[in-house]
This record gives C-alpha cells, structure tokens and sequence, in this order.
C-alpha cells in the first residue's frame, strides 16, 4: 500500500535493482507508454479540434451572440443601461443621433439595421436612410428624427433596439420557434402565415421516422437473406448492396430524378402500359412522395449492414431447437429471432434516422415545395438570407434534439448494445 | 479564435492558388456566362494578358458572405443583382469603388454621365439590364397562347404548369400586376401587409401547377422537357434558346421586372488591383456593346445604344428583344433595391412558409 512505499527499510516491498520500488517502477513505465500512445492520436485530435470542434463550437455561439449592433450603438446602450425599459427620452434620442452619425462615419448603417431587421422586419432602411442624413440632425433630436421618418418612436423598434444592444441573447432561438417582437415590445407567436420553424422540425422527424421505418421493413429481409444464403450467391447479394453505397449521392439523386419525373421512365412505363392516362401522370417528385422515396433508397445500407452483421452472429439451431419443440414460425421469428437482432434493429435505426434528420441535398433536389426540411431552412439562411445567426440557432436545436433522443435510446436500449458491424 | 476558424477553414475548404495575375469572376453560368467570357474575359486576356477564370453559381451574391467572413475569398469580381450589391456593400462586404477609375465612354461622355441614372453606386458598376418575363411554349397553344401577365395566372384559359422562380423576388410584383396593379404602384401596394396577402392569394391560383426553378439555365430546360408550357424566366435565356437553338419559345413582355446587374469586387479578393482594372475594362462602352451581340439583356452605359448591332449569328436585329426596346416597356416596372434590400428576408420567409403549407 502507499504507506508502506514511505517505509524504505521494510523487507516486504519488492524493488527493483536499483532501489525503487517495483509499483512505482511499474507506474512510471505505464505512464510513458500512455504519453507515447497519446502522443500518437495527437495528429488525429488537434485535426478534429480544427477542423470540427471548433469550427462548430464558432458556429453554434453565433446562435446567442450578435454585436452586429451592440458594438456599433455605444451611446445608445448606456442609455439602455442606466434607463432600463423607460420610455425613450430626449437623452436616448440624442444617443440615437451620436450613433448614427457614428454609423455613417464607419459605414457601419447596414450592420446594425440589419441586426434589427432579424427582429423588425423592414426597419433596416429606416438605420441606412437616418445615418445618410445624421450629420445634419440638430437638437431637439427627438423632433428632429421624428421628422425623418415617424417609424422611430415606434414601442417595438425601441424594444427591438434595446434586446439588440447587449451581445448575448436569446432572441434567435425565439424566432427559431416561431415568436417574434409584438407591438408592445414583448415576445409573441408569430402570424400563423408565416410560422415555419415548429412546423419543420416536426415534418422532419416525422419524415426521419417513416424512412427509418422503410429501411426497416425493406432492410430486415435483405439482411437475413445475406447472412443465411450460401456464400457464393450471398457475396453477389452483397455486391448489390454495396455498389449503390459506393456510388456518388449525387448520381444516385439524379437518376432518381430521371425516373420519378413527371415525363420520366416510370411515368412512361405506366403509360405505356396502359395503368394511367398521359394526364394522369403520377406526381412522385417535387414532393414528400420523392423525398421518402429517394432517401430510403440512400439510406437502406446503413439498415443493412448492422442488421446483416447481427444476423450473421445467430446460430441457426436456435430456431431449430425452438421449431422441433413445437413452435409455429411465427413464434420462432418473433421469440427466437427477432429478439437476437434487436442490437442490429437499434444500430440501423439510430444511424438511419440520425443521418435521415440532417439530410440536406436529395431534399432540396427531389424535395420540391413540401418535401424540404429543416436542414434546407438552415441552409437557407446559412446562404441566401445571411443570418448566420438563426441558422446556428436552428442547428442547435437540431443537434440538441438529436442527442435527447439518443440519450432516451441509450436509457431504453443501452448503447452497449448497438452493433455497427 | 477567429485565427483558428481561418486556419481550420483553410484546412478544410478547397482552396485556390492564387497567381498574381489572374481574375477570377463569379458569375451565373450558362448562355449569360458565355456572354461575358467573349465579351469581358477573352478581349481582357488578350490585350493585359491577365489570366481569367470564370466560376458558375446559381446565385454569385450567395458565397460572398462566407468567402469574405471565412477569410477566403477565392473569386476577385462578382456579377449579382442590383439589390444584393446595396445590402452587400452596407453590410462591408464588397471593396469600396472608386469612380473615377472607370473610363468615359467612347464618344467622349464622362463616364458618371454615359451610365444610366443608378448604375454606379458605392461598391459596384452596373454593366446590363435585364428582365424577369415569361415565356411560353407556342406548340402547347396553337389557338394563340398567353398575352398578358394576368393570363399566366389564369390557369382555365391557359392550362398547364408553370414555373417560376422559388424566392419571393420578382414574383410577387407580377402576382400584383396580374391582379390588376398598375406598375407604379406595385410597391407601395407591396409595402402594406395587405397588399403582401394580395399576392399571396394570386400566387394561390397556380401553385399546385407550379414547378420551381433556382438557376437561370433551369426555365428553357423545363420549357423544352415539356415540363412546364410556360415559365418565368431571365429574358436572355429565352432568347438564347428561341433564337440561337430555334426553340418554339415566345416571350411575353407585359408585367416585365427590370433591373440592373452589376459588378463588384468582394472584400479582401486576392487580386484586387487586376480586379479593379477588369471592372474597368469590363465596364468600357465597346465591352457592354459587344456583350450584347451575345445575349439580349441592354447595355448600362447609353453609349453603348447605338453600337448594339446584330447577333452572332449575323442577321437578327437585337433591339426588339431588349428589356428597354419601347415596345417591351408598355406595362413595366423597374425592381425597387431600396425595397428589396429592407424586405428581402423577410417576404422569403414568408413565401417559403407559404409554400409549406
């Protein structure tokens, strides 16, 4: 024990030659080996850490942080500061003007009414058309920018300007869910027109959960007919599962395109036979039809080949034993079988649906109109509207939501139990 | 921090070997990106022999965002629209633009004269003007097709898809005209709640045979698969395809938005002195005319008018098919940036929600 180590002269301690004794020894020595190893995945962590941990984390505090007008509106923010929600008061007024006489000075209008724009749709030229003429605003400044624009003494633009004028807050993940600034300066839902958010993020993983279950119930057969076929045809089985998995995504998209569309191969087909009218043809893209359709088909080997290597592990006497003890194949497969393949269900399943909740490209191809989800919304702000912002407020809540639900299968099924191959 | 969001971005992201002479331009692909390439690129490389580099994006004003805060700005000049080069350049964005570099035109105006009233703002140099229209298929209405832009929302004379482009942009302000808006009021119309719900409910009538296109090559591709009898559309692509390719396509210039599209240089491009000397060049009054021997979109300098000739083709006069041709004016509006620029977000999110539901 460690005391006895302090006791040099205690014959029961085994040493080394020179002197040391041995636990320490051996302490030392597997302390170098572990720095050696951990020098080994250094290469490996300092490349995450830059090329993922930190971009992401970079990413993720823009969703409570914008300076964009907080550091450009200094004197306006004392004023917040020391008047708290009062109404604005000649002194804020003259705080306004110093601003943005500032802002035109700095070319910094833009930002900052674009900062209140997230909050007050239409209010980003009232900033850029005030700053133009700020130079020439004399006291009383309250009149004098009334006269500008009467937009200014607006209850919700002071309530917009005074939430925007600390850098945190959480105003992204409101208009995340779907609230935004009401006329009396506190946060309401918004107008059911244009309420988008919530929406999405349940037809996501609705969506997520009607592909999961397709792979399933496409996958689950495939998968055991791999593990018990004879080697010869189960390697050719395999071959047709694997080369689509190899093929570009972005092929496999398109084709799907080129058969769905409304004047494409099955269209055609169908016509041609007779099954519907030219009229008639069937709408299989451009909607929830081709977004299912297509993602289950990219998705079904993450569903195979968990489930296939499960199934390989399951010695078929199980299912002899229970068959000549009397049970009906029914009972064998759903008392034998399937329970043996639950960790192989459970791996296909989490990987598929994780995976299924942040597809982004076969939506927004074959998505159309109501086929898209969340993650072409992020998109969507990340490239067209700019707001970084609330696109890393929307992904938070996607990554969030994502982890809940694998917390909750690590309680209900145990991750230990989730075989990947 | 930001350091190693440079790092890790250069890192992860496909980065360009940036030359010294050389100019990269982002621009929109397809029949207009081979307008600029004979127009701009090669004359510009054979008389500074600057090496240039065209790059395609459905939308060139998308990635400036990102490559300037990214610290990775891979493209030196910029072709966007009108509206995006505002808010770009208010948001610091784009380099500052000098005037004075750009050249007076070629019968002596001085260049802030020569262009149109506009067309040269703080950070960037309008070269063209060019026009959402719509465009039909004439094989698909043998008893005369499509007239006015109410008719491209009246499904029961005209049957059959449409398509228009998925952004509010544009959009709306036809819904209004088709409703009975006349041009000058469009936006104050637009600028009411009211008159967004207006839209929206004439947008109603067609959607469910509406497909939505986002690159510019996109309409005249559905217009030929058949996809669609009639589509929104940039006036230059249908002309490239109804004249240069002989496709059965009539434009149908009522209800017609205008507006300039313009060049700029995005924040820290490497290449910024060859980038300036190119918006110069680029935007001289023998470029914009020769521009428009290859697409039908009207020059920005009025210099450049009388110089506009044939096609390439040799024999089709160019002036008809021109958004300014007096003709095509009759029920136009001209696109309001300072508009666009405060609502953009705002009525894209709303059209985006309304097409969810």
């Amino acid at each position: 024990m460690a005391a006895t180590d302090t006791q040099p002269d205690d014959p029961q301690v085994l040493r080394t030659v020179d002197g040391v004794p041995l636990k320490t020894a051996l302490a030392v020595a597997s302390r170098r080996a572990r720095i050696r190893a951990f020098f080994l995945v250094v290469p490996l962590l300092v490349f995450i850490l830059l090329t993922f941990a930190v971009p992401i984390g970079q990413m993720l505090s823009r969703s409570f942080t914008d300076d964009k007008f907080s550091a450009n509106m200094v004197e306006l923010g004392k004023w917040f500061d020391a008047n708290g929600k009062a109404a604005p008061d000649e002194a804020a007024y003259a705080a306004l003007a110093a601003d943005l006489k500032t802002a035109s000075e700095e070319k910094t209008a833009g930002n900052i009414g674009t900062r209140i724009n997230y909050e007050l749709p239409g209010t980003r030229s009232l900033f850029t058309s005030a700053a133009r003429k700020a130079k020439d605003l004399e006291p009383p400044f309250k009149e004098a920018i009334l006269a500008l624009d009467p937009q200014w003494a607006r209850a919700d633009l002071w309530a917009a300007m005074r939430s925007a004028s600390a850098a945190a807050t959480l105003n992204f993940y409101q208009a995340a869910l779907d609230r935004q600034i009401g006329a009396d300066g506190n946060f309401e839902a918004a107008p059911e027109n244009v309420q988008i958010y919530v929406k999405l993020f349940i037809r996501t993983f609705v969506m997520s959960v009607v592909i999961t279950g397709l792979c399933l119930l496409l996958g689950f057969p495939v998968a055991h007919l791999l593990a018990v076929l004879p080697l010869r045809h189960a390697s050719l089985l395999m071959i047709l599962v694997l080369l689509p998995f190899w093929t570009s995504l972005l092929v496999r998209t398109t084709s799907w395109m080129v058969l769905l569309q409304s004047q494409g191969v099955v269209n055609d087909l169908l016509v041609a036979l007779g099954v519907i009218t030219t009229d008639g043809r069937l709408e299989m893209m451009y909607n929830q039809t081709g977004t299912i359709i297509a993602m289950t088909h990219i998705l079904l080997p993450f569903m195979i080949l968990p489930l296939y290597s499960v199934m390989k592990t399951i010695p078929p006497s199980y299912a002899r034993a229970a068959r000549s003890l009397g049970a009906t194949s029914w009972t064998t497969f759903r008392r034998i079988y399937l329970p043996q393949t639950v960790s192989g269900i459970g791996a296909g399943g989490i990987l598929c649906f994780i995976l299924a909740v942040g597809y982004y490209i076969t939506p927004a191809l074959v998505g159309g109109a109501d086929g898209t989800l969340i993650s072409n919304q992020i998109a969507f702000h990340m490239q067209k509207s700019l707001n970084w912002s609330l696109a890393a407020a929307l992904a938070a809540m996607l990554l969030a939501a994502v982890l809940i639900l694998y917390w909750a299968y690590d309680r209900l099924v145990g991750i230990d139990n989730m075989k990947l191959g | 921090m930001k350091k190693l969001l440079i790092l890790s971005t250069a890192l992860s992201t496909f980065a360009f070997a940036a030359s010294a002479q050389e100019v990269v331009l982002m621009s929109w692909g397809g029949a207009y990106g081979k307008s600029q390439t004979e127009a701009y690129l090669k004359p510009f490389t054979a008389e500074t022999g600057i090496k240039t580099t065209m790059v395609d994006a459905d939308n060139p004003a998308t990635p400036v965002k990102a490559m300037v805060e990214a610290n990775n700005v891979t493209v030196d000049v910029v072709d966007i629209e009108y509206a995006d080069a505002i808010r770009l350049c208010d948001e610091g964005l784009l380099e500052p633009l000098d005037p004075a570099i750009l050249p007076p035109g070629d019968d002596g105006t001085p260049a802030m004269d020569d262009f149109l009233p506009g067309a040269v703002t703080d950070c960037s140099v309008a070269t063209i003007v060019f026009s959402t229209m719509y465009a039909y298929d004439t094989t698909k209405f043998p008893n005369g097709g499509p007239k006015t832009m109410a008719d491209f929302f009246n499904t029961e004379a005209f049957p059959g898809k449409r398509g228009m482009r998925k952004g509010a942009k544009a959009n709306l302000e036809m819904a209004l005209m088709a409703d009975g808006v006349p041009a000058a009021e469009v936006y104050e119309v637009l600028a009411t709640p009211e008159g967004v719900d207006r839209a929206f409910a004439m947008m109603d009538k067609i959607k469910a045979d509406t497909v939505w296109w986002e690159a510019g090559a996109q309409p005249p591709q559905l217009l030929a698969d058949g996809e669609v009898v009639m589509s929104t559309a940039y006036n230059g692509r249908i002309f490239a395809a109804a004249v240069s390719e002989g496709k059965p396509f009539e434009s149908v210039w009522d209800g017609q938005v205008y507006e300039y599209d313009v060049l700029a240089i995005p924040k820290g491009a490497k290449n910024l002195e060859a980038a300036t000397q190119f918006l110069a060049y680029a935007t001289g009054t023998q470029r914009l005319a020769d521009q428009a021997k290859y697409i039908s979109y009207g020059p920005a300098r009025k210099s450049s008018g009388p110089l506009v000739g044939l096609y390439e083709d040799g024999k089709t006069e160019m002036g008809p098919y021109m958004p300014t041709a007096a003709a095509n004016l009759t029920n136009a509006l001209a696109s309001d940036f300072e508009f666009w620029a405060d609502r953009d977000t705002q009525l894209n999110e709303r059209f985006n929600s309304w097409l969810l539901n």
